[in-house]
Formats: structure tokens, sequence, C-alpha cells
């Protein structure tokens, strides 16, 4: 089942291509991707809802080049992120990746987390601390720049590992359960942020996430059950 | 700047296990420091002992340590008779014991040698040297041992000897040695006829080389070299400094297992944030050189510690009566420079396989990971 964009224009460019990808773990014991065909488009949201375990985080980490799979393709804006060469500026420049847990490290203060991957890129430090001021303006965090992750709220570190996550000025953004970890009212208020986010940096979202209620607010919201993606019958 | 911060941010999370880190490389380095010290003073003392106003130094050839040396006394008549030897002095070196020091340095000299004129002679007359048998000349430290005085009778070794002079020398082989006039120190060892070296003064130091052609074509038994060239060849000398180093290497061993551990323990524990790093763009390099970073500071602030340490610790040695002379603070800046090297090379070293380990750490799995 190929779930691609319906494109209504002949120039919208598809960033996310996944073609008949197949990931088991274990020795194929445990098969968490079953063919799955999938394309996003420049620009575009597309939800991924499932129950847990059904391959949706999976899915995301091979678009992150976090894993490879067992076989198919997987391309990142046309490039195929299986060979070990394009990894590094997949993670640098292409991509840009939300976990459910924060994941920031808890002795550098909010400012040091966020400057990491501009490091990573070799990005010089004036630039990138022109750009997180302007993140930070956008995401509320700007007074707390000097902060240590440990001093900030639940919601705070969300938005900062957004603000990471967008700091190399990726073109797509991967948020695994990115509410997952906060109560409704911070996870609404971070997920309506990154929603702003992405539409003004003009970024492909490709999110996991169980709440149905975040998913009807992206462009497109996919089911997956058992490895396979399927179309909502309500969509 | 952050990537800095992330090298010391890592060994200051764990504090006290940096500083053992730390404290071993210090160690370590200051042990070597201080016993690569010691015994390059040592040595340099004993060359000073043979190099004291001469320039060559004539002993049998193929001879593994000097008191085996014999030099018969017809080449120490023909040597100093040939025009370019300003003078020539035979030493026999002699070990002998007293009732609580097992090792006093004996030198057998006669009344011309440098070491008797040039002397501080704390008491005494040198004019009165060699002029009975059973007549020695302590140096100030062992006549302080041997709680002797001028007039004394010591026993020393089997016999019992007349204390006319006690001198003050700045080596502290001489300074603790007992100087008795060469027949009698013949008699003494059973070395009749022979001493162990000659020591040469030339009138122009450009005759050395001539000098040494000479010694070999009319003595193919003895050996002639100048004294950087025997401090360099003499193979007591080699195996001292090889000891040295074998011992602070040793040292350094352990203070690289010491980083090693650390660095091992600081990977283990960080595995999820590594993988963070990883996501976030870190190449392999780059992870590699934050473990190696992080080895480095503690491997240089170790040896800073322990140049210090060691240098402290020379100070306070060279203070103790009974090394007077034998330690020489002055630390040579190749040893200082071979030292810190190798607390660098151990620190890499220790932190090689952490490093691997931390490069093939999968960020997909070590996500995962409490």
């Amino acid at each position: 089942m190929s779930l691609a964009k319906e494109e209504t224009s002949g120039q919208s460019r598809i960033l996310l291509r996944a073609e008949d990808v197949w990931k088991s773990y274990d020795e194929g014991a445990i098969a968490v991707l079953r063919g799955v065909n999938l394309e996003a488009a420049e620009g575009e949201t597309v939800a991924l809802c499932g129950p847990s375990g059904c391959g949706k985080s999976t899915l995301l980490h091979l678009f992150g080049a976090l894993d490879a799979p067992d076989s198919g393709r997987v391309t990142v804006n046309g490039v195929e992120v299986n060979r070990r060469r394009n990894l590094l500026r997949l993670l640098r420049h292409e991509v840009g990746i939300v976990f459910q847990l924060h994941n920031l490290i808890p002795d550098l203060t909010l400012q040091e987390n966020c400057l990491i991957p501009t490091v990573a890129a070799g990005i010089d430090h004036h630039t990138a601390l022109a750009r997180l001021h302007q993140l930070a303006e956008r995401t509320g965090l700007a007074n707390r720049l000097g902060h240590r992750i440990q001093k900030l709220s639940g919601g705070e570190r969300q938005r900062t590992a957004l603000c990471r996550a967008l700091m190399n000025k990726p073109k797509i953004l991967l948020a695994d359960e990115p509410t997952g970890s906060l109560d409704e009212r911070s996870g609404g208020a971070v997920f309506e942020l990154l929603l702003d986010l992405v539409a003004t940096e003009g970024v492909t979202l490709l999110m996991a996430t169980h709440d149905r209620s975040l998913a009807r607010q992206c462009d497109r919201q996919l089911e997956m059950h058992d490895g396979r993606l399927h179309e909502p019958a309500s969509a | 700047m952050i990537f800095l911060k992330l090298i010391v941010t890592n060994l200051l999370r764990h504090r006290i296990r940096s500083f053992i880190s730390i404290a071993g490389i210090a160690f370590s380095v200051a042990a070597m420091l201080t016993v690569v010290t010691i015994l390059q003073g040592a040595i340099g003392m004993f060359s000073g002992i043979l190099s004291s106003d001469s320039e060559i130094i004539v002993f049998e050839r193929n001879v593994s340590d000097l008191f085996f040396s014999n030099v018969p006394a017809a080449a120490v008549n023909e040597i100093a008779g040939w025009p370019m030897v300003s003078h020539a002095d035979p030493v026999l070196f002699g070990i002998v014991s007293s009732a609580d020091h097992p090792i006093i340095t004996c030198f057998g000299v006669t009344a011309a040698d440098a070491r008797i004129r040039k002397a501080t002679w704390i008491a005494g007359d040198k004019r009165a040297f060699a002029q009975h048998p059973d007549d020695v000349v302590l140096g100030e430290r062992a006549a302080e041992f041997l709680s002797a005085k001028l007039d004394d009778h010591v026993p020393i070794g089997h016999g019992v000897f007349h204390v006319i002079g006690i001198v003050k020398t700045a080596n502290g082989f001489e300074d603790g040695g007992v100087f008795m006039p060469l027949d009698s120190a013949q008699n003494f060892f059973h070395k009749q006829g022979t001493s162990s070296v000659i020591t040469i003064k030339l009138r122009s130091k450009d005759d050395a080389a001539s000098f040494k052609s000479r010694v070999k074509a009319a003595f193919p038994n003895l050996v002639g070299l100048e004294d950087a060239e025997f401090t360099r060849s003499y193979s007591q000398f080699k195996i001292l400094k090889a000891t040295a180093w074998a011992v602070g290497g040793c040292g350094l061993l352990l203070g690289g297992l010491g980083v090693a551990n650390t660095m091992i323990m600081s990977v283990f524990t960080r595995i999820r944030e590594i993988a963070i790093l990883r996501v976030c763009g870190f190449s392999n390099t780059q992870i590699a050189a934050m473990i190696f970073g992080e080895s480095a500071v503690v491997s240089m602030l170790g040896a800073a510690s322990g140049l210090l340490a060691g240098t402290c610790l020379l100070c306070v040695l060279k203070l103790v009566p009974a090394l007077h002379g034998y330690v020489d603070v002055t630390i040579q800046p190749v040893v200082m420079l071979i030292v810190i090297l190798l607390a660098l090379l151990t620190g890499i070293a220790g932190a090689l396989y952490p490093a691997i380990y931390a490069m093939c750490i999968r960020a997909v799995e070590a996500l995962r990971f409490e």
C-alpha cells in the first residue's frame, strides 16, 4: 500500500519517502515494519497514530538514520539514508529529532544544550547564538538561556528540545510522542508551538503520537497497525 | 567552547573519580621524575669523580664495572710521559664496609690528585696526605657517619686507619668516601701495581682524538674515552638509566590503568548522553575527540601536579643529610618533556578502549538505555 501525498500541484517536493520498508528485531523474530510505504511533501505535517509497539518510533528512527531497514528504501530529501556517508549530513542539516523524553544533557545550560548541534555541524558561534536567540524568543525561553536543565519545568524542557532540533534549520522534523511526557495543558501548548514553528520555518513534520486530537491538527493522519500503514477510516 | 564545556562538565560530574585519576598520574609522574633525577644526579656525581680536573678517562677495555678494571702502573707511567698529557692520575676504586655502614667507597689516589689538591680541607693539612700507609682522609659525610674526628683511628673494612684530614666536596660519592694513599689502597684491596682508571688532563683538548688513538695502539687492552663519551657508553650508567625509566614507566602504567578505569566508567555512565550527541550530529571523530580530550585534561593536570610534587620531594630529599650531594634538584628540560609526553601518551592509551566503545554506541539502542 502506498500512502503518498496527494500532489495537488506538480510542484510539491517529496522530502520523506519509504518504499516497501521491512524491519524486524531478534533476527526476524519480531517483525516491526512490514512493507511500509510513505511519502511526505515539503512543508507537510503528517501524524502517525497507533498503539504502542506498532512500529511508529521505528519508522521515525529509520527516517532519522538512527537505524537501518532490513529491506526497502528510505530516502530523505532524495538521498537514501542507509548509506553511511549520508548519515552525518542528514543529522546535522536535514533532520531534527524530538523525543518523548527531552533527552537534554542535565549538567549543561539551556543555551549550551541548544548549541550542541551547531558545534557538531561546525556552525560559527555568533551565527548559532543569533539563531538560538531567535528560537528562544519564539518559544518563550529567552529569559531561561543560562538556566540548567534541572531548573526548567517539563514544558520548558520539551520546548528546549524543540529549539535544539530546529537549531540547524532542518528541512524535516521527526517528533516521537513530543508531548507524551507532559500533562494535557503543557502538552497542548508545546504542540501548538511545534505546529507554529513548523509552519513558519517551512519544515516537514512527521510525528508519532497516541493523541488523536493532536493528530487531527496535522495535514494528514496515518494509522499504523501491526507494522503496516493505513489511512484512518474517519480521515 | 561548548566542546570544551562538555569535556570539563564530564570531569566535574564525578569529581572524586577524576581527582583519583589525576592523583594516579601525578604520583606516577612524581615517582618517575624523582627516581630519574636522583639516578641522573648519581650518574652525574660519579662522572664528576672521573672528570675532576681531567678530560679523558683510561680504563680496561670491555669491563662491565670500573671496580673490576685493572690498569697497570707501567701504563700510568708511560702515558704520563706523553707530550700531549698535562697530568695522569691513577685512581683505584674499592668498596669497604664498617660496623653500621655496608658500603663505603674508597678512593686510592696520589697526593697530586685533584681530589686532594682542590678539596676544601675542613680539618687537617693536605701536605700530610700519603706520608704514612695507614693514613686516610675522610669526606665530610663519611666523618659524620663514622663519628670520626681528626687524629681518630677508625675501623674501616678489615683495617684501622688514622684520620689525618676531613674534606668537603660538592660530590656526594666523594663526600661519603674515604681517600687512601694509592699504595695503601692497592695493598688493602689486593691490587698491587694496578689502578682502576687513569684520569687524564691534556695540554690541549684538541689532542683528545690523537690521544685516544695512541692509547689504542700502545695498550690494546685499555680504552680512552672523553668524559661525555664515557657517560654515554658506560654500561652501569645505561643500566641505571634504563632501571629509572622502567620504574617510572611502571608507575605511569598504573596511572594509565587508573585513567582507563575512569574513562571507561565515564563512558558507561553516559551512554545515553553520547547517543544524544550522535542524534545531534556528532561524528565518531568528535565523540572520540571528546573522550580523548577528557583523558588529556586528566593527564595534563596529573603531569603538572606530579612535576610540582616531584620537585618539592626532591627539594625535601636534598635537605636530608644522608643524601647530601646525591640529589640534584635541577630537573633537566628533556626529562620534564619526556615525563609530560609519557603522561599524555598514558592518558591517550587509557582512553583508547573507552573512545572505541563510545564510537560504537548506537543511538537508537542507547536512547532506550536507562
